[in-house]
């Protein structure tokens, strides 16, 4: 049975905004958009047990199992003590799930986010250094398999842009 | 349609992800530059993730307790089910990328069968696995151009390449009892893949090759192999077969 403590389950998407994406580590997981879905079955004052659904952003993203553990540590801390990290694969993960606030801490850290005109990563990406669209692709596949490698013309600066997917 | 079929459509699947996923995953170090050393080993990440979801899937169809590293390490390579294309050797730069190509070319017609099939969690692999898929086709596709319509010598050895490898591709479009139950459409996907491949070829400069009129191997979609996968299982298998159920 899915319980409707409101505060409670608030708290809950708190807890779980200070967990950070281990490779791109400005972007929380709700920020991300991984965050699926937050059970609470029973409240911290009865039994404690919670289920927490994700999803990947690519099928071989290596940071899940990190973000899994990270997730069921955090919870168990904050007191629960059945913890449960469910994975789905449909619908699949889209960058359109991120937040405009992820967005907008993506380009302050230095990483171009997802721009909805640009299909595939290609030139013309802004470049989240100096604001220049006169920028080119260097190669289709980044540093993680969310990202690709761009350079700016302008200001020379190399950058990664984070892939519509 | 039975359980068995699905079973063996799903390691089918999972198996050709897999095996195409470790050789490629011998380049990791040794890409002709570093920014195609990091895209190649994208790939095979990818690769990978998509054989960890369909294996994961064909445990819990089997069920008593079977997981993904019990079907990933300790089944010998005469039950593998993977297609004799993925087991091919790596060879230079050139058959890596003509061995991606028509790979990923293949899993687009495949898998927009799947999405569109009757299981819903093949479907929803499907789904997911398409996104990759389309960054895979666009970049394998724009090295076979690059290479083909490129130097003499980068021209000849993606001929040489092609002549290696185009006798492994016919299987693919031999459905196996399997996908005959499953009802994919082989007639159909080899319809799309060899229409794209002309195009891809013709842009290449390369001279287009008749699927019809080449001696083709099979024998992978149901567990006939040729030498090259015993060794690749060997180091893949080693350290579970060493250390039984070792993890860290």
């Amino acid at each position: 049975m899915v319980t409707t403590d409101n505060n409670e389950l608030q708290d809950c998407y708190g807890w779980l905004a200070a967990i950070h994406d281990p490779e791109i580590p400005v972007l929380s997981i709700l920020d991300l958009g991984i965050v699926r879905n937050i059970e609470l079955l029973s409240t911290l004052n009865q039994e404690g047990h919670i289920r927490v659904t994700i999803t990947a952003t690519y099928t071989g993203c290596p940071a899940m199992d990190t973000i899994a553990m990270l997730i069921k540590m955090e919870l168990r801390n904050k007191g629960y003590k059945k913890v449960e990290v469910e994975r789905s694969i449909s619908p699949a993960w889209t960058t359109d799930w991120m937040t405009q606030e992820g967005k907008e801490k993506l380009r302050a850290y230095g990483i171009a986010p997802p721009d909805k005109r640009f299909s595939i990563p290609d030139n013309g990406i802004t470049c989240p250094q100096c604001g220049s669209s006169n920028t080119r692709l260097l190669s289709e596949f980044g540093s993680t398999a969310c990202k690709s490698l761009l350079q700016c013309n302008d200001c020379a600066e190399p950058f990664d842009y984070f892939k519509c997917h | 349609m039975t359980n068995a079929s699905l079973v063996d459509l799903t390691l089918y699947l999972a198996d050709s992800t897999l095996v195409l996923g470790q050789r490629n995953g011998d380049w990791c170090g040794h890409g002709p530059v570093l920014e195609q050393d990091i895209a190649i080993t994208n790939i095979t990440l990818d690769l990978i993730g998509q054989a960890r979801s369909f294996y994961q899937y064909a445990a819990q169809l089997i069920g008593n307790g079977c997981t993904e590293d019990q079907l990933a390490y300790w089944r010998n390579e005469r039950e593998f089910k993977n297609c004799l294309l993925c087991e091919r050797p790596n060879g230079d730069w050139a058959q890596t990328i003509l061995r991606q190509t028509f790979f990923s070319f293949y899993q687009r017609e495949l898998f927009a069968q799947l999405l569109n099939g009757n299981d819903s969690t093949l479907s929803a692999i499907a789904e997911k696995s398409l996104k990759e898929i389309s960054y895979h086709c666009r970049w394998s596709g724009e090295w076979v151009c690059r290479l083909g319509d490129g130097t003499e010598e980068s021209h000849r050895r993606l001929e040489a390449a092609t002549e290696n490898l185009w006798p492994y591709v016919g299987e693919l479009f031999i459905a196996a009892p399997y996908e005959t139950a499953m009802q994919i459409d082989t007639a159909a996907i080899k319809k799309g893949w060899s229409d794209a491949i002309d195009t891809l070829f013709t842009e290449a400069t390369l001279s287009p090759v008749s699927l019809s009129s080449t001696f083709m191997h099979t024998g992978g979609k149901t567990g006939q192999h040729t030498e090259a996968l015993g060794y690749l299982l060997a180091e893949m298998q080693y350290v579970q077969r060493s250390f039984p159920g070792c993890e860290w």
